[in-house]
């Protein structure tokens, strides 16, 4: 071909080829990214031999030189790898802790139901999403606490003098209708000086006694479940109501706390203010503590607190008001704009928040509510030091009996312990990024 | 811009004006933004049926007054009456007037998390209780007003900046409003994109909508406006009806305005 001359006519069509072998494929990946040059492959080669240096007496311990089964600490004492025999042989207790061995089926239901809600719930594509919620936030705590407490809880009322109605759940429900009454009153009375719709807001709450009403009632009924008091609660069963009561309760708060940080009513500002603030300072095993071991002082005799419902509250609380600070971010991110435009159209201040503010707040902070719910689950552990048994506690406490006791039997529940924790957490936050992603798709600006 | 107003011009026709009843009133209204007296006396009557473009130097409290007719801003001073509600701190009365009362941004404001359809259906669903399928057609049916039916389904991020004000109109039209309030509509927007805006207006305007239109588009006013209302240092300098005002302006200040928004 003459260098001359610029003209030039194609003779015929060049066929496709392959390309390159060094290109493509796990070679052209591994030049590309591991050796594509000295001091890279040198690195490559560095790190390669840690990995290995770091991963093999892991995998020695938890699979090669491991126990696999056992009848009792004979099999592992002279064990250098894990003693799954001992795992094995407590995992019953793992999961249920001390629960009657007869009456697990009950903590198997709750299990099942929480497994057979939260799928469906989980997967966008599923159908009755608003069935399904309702029932994971108002059916399902309610059966879960019936089946786990047994129910019929003795209510015998507080304040209404015997000689009108002796002490019986029947005195206590004619206490709550009456304290309901008299809620309803100034419910209706508050709207009117506020200028709202006074059926509208009376409306609103007296659903909200009736549900709470129909809740004590539930929990007040006898089923003939035998009652399993909390302290023979244990392990996993532990781990999972603390964390789900603390991320389902805490939730709802956050947000009411955040919006109420950004209320223009001062009053309501300054006590969403405080709230926040003085459980942000203070050390959650603080608050444990002071559930535990503070607040029974400060209760009038004969008034009793199960102590994991005081750990519970205090977890819930305690995490409300991190959610509020995370929410708020999510709150300051959204434009004035987007507030004046729901007004304009005559939205009033919940529906704004409902349909148009929350929606895009709580999208743009999952990465921070993800977060503090994956803290929150490992802040479980901490429940162990006021005496409840966690699923770690648990492991804890089952790693001294006699019957298994050896050199490595610690380490083996440590293992299994941090295995299980990071199951979880990892399955949380890879839902996350996968609803993050999901939510993005066109629709940003 | 002279394109803009020709447009403008050759759909606009003179319409008889039969001012009968008062849509909004405001009488004696004064605001302070803390120490800074940012509406001072206003009163402006607008009748239903009736076209008022306010126009004015930035800052001269235009976008304040227009906000307060819908409570986006509150008046410490003066009555404002709209459609025979006087706007006070009652919460029931601010109601009313915001379901009667439309308002385009200049930002357009519309709601990112939802499609065009649902941004139109959103109020009447939730504020009107309107069944779902019939707030739906009403969307539709204004959607084709505004001419962009065929992006019902799409999310605000997707749309142009002058589609996207010309769903914020048909969202307010769809709570059927009886006034309809435009904060500078077409300040935001590429020049090629104000004159299908400024169409749409027109259009309204033409079926008798009331509005109140701060806008700095002359040939809009000129040719659509019943009165023009010149504000400057939160008073109403000087209103007049459009050729008037253009011809014939009396305050020293509109001139220098008009001369300088005109050359």
């Amino acid at each position: 071909m003459s260098t001359t001359s610029s003209a030039f006519v194609r003779g015929s069509f060049i066929e496709s080829r392959r390309p390159p072998r060094t290109s493509v494929g796990v070679i052209g990946w591994a030049r590309a990214n591991l050796f594509s040059s000295l001091p890279n492959s040198i690195l490559t080669l560095v790190a390669a031999a840690f990995i290995v240096w770091a991963l093999t007496p892991l995998v020695r311990f938890t699979i090669i030189d491991a126990v696999w089964s056992g009848e009792d600490r004979a099999v592992c004492a002279k064990a250098t790898g894990a003693c799954w025999a001992y795992v094995k042989a407590y995992l019953p207790q793992f999961i249920y802790g001390r629960y009657p061995i007869d009456q697990r089926w009950r903590v198997d239901i709750v299990y099942a139901l929480l497994a057979l809600a939260l799928v469906p719930m989980l997967i966008p594509r599923a159908p009755l999403k608003r069935l399904n919620a309702a029932f994971l936030l108002f059916a399902y705590p309610l059966i879960a606490f019936v089946l786990l407490t047994g129910g019929h809880i003795g209510f015998r009322g507080g304040w209404l003098p015997a000689w009108i109605v002796a002490p019986s759940p029947l005195r206590f429900f004619a206490e709550y209708a009456l304290v309901a009454m008299v809620l309803l009153l100034v419910v209706g009375l508050l709207a009117r000086i506020a200028g709202h719709p006074v059926a509208g807001s009376g409306r609103a709450a007296g659903i909200v006694l009736g549900a709470i009403g129909l809740l004590l009632l539930v929990v007040a009924a006898d089923f003939g479940l035998e009652p399993v008091e909390t302290s023979n609660w244990g392990g996993l069963l532990v781990t999972l109501v603390v964390a789900v009561t603390g991320m389902v309760a805490s939730l709802p708060l956050g947000v009411l706390l955040a919006l109420g940080r950004r209320s223009s009513m001062p009053i309501i500002r300054l006590a969403s203010v405080i709230f926040i603030e003085v459980w942000r300072g203070v050390p959650l095993i603080t608050v444990l503590f002071m559930a535990s071991v503070m607040l029974p002082l400060f209760l009038p005799d004969g008034v009793t607190f199960d102590k994991l419902l005081r750990a519970l509250i205090g977890v819930a609380l305690f995490n409300a008001a991190y959610m509020a600070e995370t929410i708020r971010g999510g709150l300051q991110a959204i434009p004035r704009g987007q507030y004046e435009a729901g007004m304009a159209v005559g939205l009033g201040y919940w529906q704004r928040m409902r349909l148009i503010v929350l929606p895009q707040a709580l999208r743009l902070v999952i990465p921070g509510i993800v977060g503090s719910f994956i803290s929150l689950f490992k802040d479980t552990t901490l429940v162990s030091i006021i005496g409840l048994f966690d699923f770690l506690g648990q492991i804890q406490a089952s790693a001294n009996d006699a019957k298994w006791a050896s050199p490595v039997t610690g380490v083996t529940g440590y293992v299994f312990a941090a295995t299980v924790f990071w199951a979880f957490c990892f399955a949380m936050s890879r839902y996350a990024a996968y609803t993050e992603r999901r939510l993005n798709r066109g629709r940003r600006r | 811009m002279s394109d803009v107003a020709i447009a403008v011009e050759a759909a606009a026709k003179p319409r008889a004006l039969s001012p009968t009843e008062t849509a909004v009133e405001l009488i004696d209204v004064n605001k302070w933004y803390g120490d800074f007296h940012v509406l001072r006396d206003i009163n402006l009557k607008v009748m239903k049926g009736e076209r008022i473009v306010v126009a004015g130097p930035s800052g001269s409290g235009k976008s304040t007054m227009i906000r307060c007719i819908n409570r986006l801003e509150e008046h410490q001073t003066g009555k404002i009456i709209v459609d025979g509600t006087e706007l006070t701190n009652d919460l029931r009365r601010i109601d009313v007037v915001r379901r009667e009362v439309g308002m385009v941004f200049q930002h357009f404001n519309l709601f990112p998390h939802l499609t065009i359809l649902e941004n139109c259906t959103l109020a009447p669903i939730h504020v009107r209780k309107m069944p779902k399928r019939e707030a739906e057609d009403v969307a539709m049916h204004y959607l084709k007003r505004v001419k962009i039916p065929e992006q019902a389904a799409k999310y605000p991020g997707q749309l142009s900046g002058g589609q996207q004000q010309r769903v914020a109109i048909a969202r307010s039209l769809c709570m059927n409003p009886r006034v309809m309030l435009f904060d500078e509509p077409t300040s935001a927007l590429d020049p090629e994109m104000i004159k299908e805006v400024l169409d749409v207006m027109v259009g309204l305007a033409m079926e008798g909508m009331t509005m109140i239109c701060v806008t700095h588009e002359m040939g809009f006013a000129r040719q659509v406006a019943d009165r023009v209302v010149f504000m400057d240092g939160g008073q109403i300098v000087e209103q007049n009806d459009p050729v008037s005002f253009f011809e014939n302006p009396q305050h020293e200040r509109t001139k220098l305005f008009l001369s300088q928004i005109l050359s």
